[in-house]
């Protein structure tokens, strides 16, 4: 009774019409344009398999699609308007919740940018190890997620517990360099928020050490399956040419065949001196370009970013060794202003191409214009143009393949 | 490729077509009629080859400038280099070709700065808002913009 007198008597935010989602989020498709056997069906906001808020909105033949609409912006939180008010370093935690599996290579690309408009060279190798590092951890949590998500959309529930499981080391190591699981706003415009802690190097090995065989039976038990493979190969098949004129990047390009990587490409940060190949999808369980060869591709990297971080904990401990004096903050500037300029500066994040275009006026504090152009969304954009006639079912095959965080397409 | 190359080979299709200074990648500013000629031919060029559209960004320079730009960066996956190609428009009347017709990525990367800046994409095949809900007034990221009171009973405004 209490209850329902404040319902009623207090002041209500929303009243719910009827005609809202008609009016703030129309159909694209009208029902009196239909054919007689055809008709809409929506799929989401709120459904596991679109991998967070995407409403897809389906024009079906019983099983099969004639025509696909995917509606977005469900969690649109203004980044590019929220940048245009804040100092270049107070952006970087917004950067985090971009793409929130894979906030450290999202912030090695702002920071990059910002960096290169001021100017700032030669940091210590210490720190772009350090950088390095944190985002192949992370590229590699980024990918079990899309991999185990990706066999909780297809019906096998076991995988995603084993991937959750690695993930979880991996969060508790990057929590312990900066305090937070997820957002880590750990590297900083010319260094880093603080040193790894010791032991961290010690603890990346046996990470790794442990990690080896527990992917190798991931792979077994998920990648190799019987039913997986039937389920992916040869459905959502793109093709190199449709790939590259819809700028898909990152697996999705590779998927397709190929070897693009811009860690190699744009060789920046320690990259160059780092050994490790780019995976490409070479068909081999149906047609290259095909749902199973982008996750192969995904499994395929976690093995070359295991490489990297067993190579950059070899230089940790060797070459570039934790001194007394070492401060990761010495090249931090106190006053971030760039000369008037543009600058594209783009990123190979687990997902994609990550890139932001900044124009700085010369006279502020704050970016003029701050773009971030996101590997989801542009990946995302394909999915029409993928599931033309196939099964309702094999949508939801294709839509885990694309690998979209909801957070990075809405921004 | 130096700017200077790129713009030798954009100013045979346009000629009032001049570099930017201070850009990274290179930029070039080309007229608002020649853009979806001129496009066409770098990616058709076995010169320069740029094959993918990576990014499309509309900035408003404020009531004052009275204009708006749109940047395309292109990037050739072949020759591995990015050019960038600046558009300036009228802040009144912000109208500039689709470029869908050459690059497929141009569709999403386009609506989203119809929705956010109100640029006009002429010929574009489905220009529809896509991040703000289509009852949304206004375009956000224009540097006058000042959001609704009210949104559908709710309170913006805070």
């Amino acid at each position: 009774m209490a209850l329902h007198s404040t319902v009623t008597q207090g002041k209500i935010q929303y009243r719910y019409k009827d005609d809202n989602l008609e009016t703030s989020e129309p159909n694209k498709f009208r029902v009196g344009d239909l054919r007689s056997e055809e008709m809409i069906i929506n799929i989401g906001p709120q459904h596991p398999s679109t991998h967070g808020v995407l409403r897809l909105e389906v024009i079906s033949d019983g099983e099969v699609i004639k025509d696909l609409v995917p509606h977005i912006g469900y969690l649109h939180r203004c980044f590019e308007k929220h940048a245009e008010s804040l100092p270049y370093n107070q952006v970087i935690p917004f950067v985090d919740r971009m793409d929130y599996v894979a906030s450290m290579n999202s912030e090695h690309a702002y920071a990059m940018g910002v960096e290169k408009m001021l100017g700032i060279t030669g940091l210590p190798k210490r720190v772009e190890y350090i950088r390095v590092l944190v985002a192949e951890l992370n590229r590699i949590a980024s990918h079990l997620i899309a991999i185990g998500t990706y066999g909780l959309d297809l019906g096998a529930f076991t995988p995603m517990f084993w991937a959750m499981r690695d993930r979880e080391h991996i969060l508790r190591m990057l929590e312990w360099t900066c305090g937070a699981r997820l957002l880590y706003n750990y590297i900083w415009v010319g260094g880093l928020y603080y040193d790894i802690p010791v032991g961290f190097e010690e603890k990346c090995s046996e990470f790794v050490t442990y990690f080896r065989p527990k992917l190798k039976e991931l792979e077994e038990l998920l990648i190799d399956n019987k039913i997986f493979i039937d389920r992916t190969a040869n459905v959502g098949v793109l093709p190199l040419d449709l790939a590259i004129n819809c700028g898909a990047t990152g697996p999705m390009l590779r998927g397709s065949g190929l070897r693009v990587d811009l860690r190699r490409t744009d060789a920046y940060s320690v990259y160059p001196e780092l050994d490790f190949d780019i995976p490409i999808g070479e068909g081999k369980m149906g047609t290259v370009g095909d749902c199973w060869d982008r996750t192969w591709v995904r499994v395929r990297e976690i093995t070359e970013s295991l490489k990297i971080i067993e190579q950059c904990v070899v230089k940790l401990n060797g070459e570039h060794k934790r001194t007394r004096d070492f401060d990761p903050q010495a090249l931090v500037p106190k006053k971030i202003r760039p000369a008037a300029q543009d600058l594209y500066v783009r990123a190979e994040n687990p997902k994609g191409e990550l890139g932001f275009f900044f124009r700085a006026d010369g006279r502020s504090d704050i970016p003029f214009r701050c773009k971030a152009r996101s590997c989801c969304f542009v990946n995302l954009s394909i999915l029409p143009e993928l599931s033309k006639g196939v099964l309702i079912a094999d949508l939801i095959a294709i839509v885990g393949s694309l690998d979209i965080v909801l957070g990075e397409v809405d921004r | 490729m130096q700017p200077a190359d790129f713009l030798r080979i954009i100013s045979v299709t346009d000629a009032g077509a001049a570099v930017v200074s201070n850009s990274t990648p290179p930029a070039i500013t080309v007229s608002v009629n020649k853009l979806v000629e001129i496009c066409r031919g770098l990616h058709a060029n076995a010169e320069t080859y740029f094959d993918q559209l990576s990014c499309v960004t509309g900035i408003d320079n404020g009531v004052e400038a009275k204009t708006m730009e749109v940047i395309y960066h292109l990037y050739s996956i072949p020759y591995n280099f990015s050019v960038a190609l600046k558009v300036v428009l009228p802040r009144e009347q912000p109208v500039v070709p689709t470029l869908s017709s050459v690059w497929k990525s141009a569709n999403w990367l386009e609506r989203e700065t119809f929705d956010m800046y109100g640029i006009i994409f002429e010929g574009h095949p489905d220009l529809r808002r896509i991040l703000m809900p289509a009852d949304w007034e206004g375009y956000p990221l224009r540097k006058d913009y000042s959001e609704q009171e009210k949104y559908r009973e709710i309170q913006v405004k805070y």
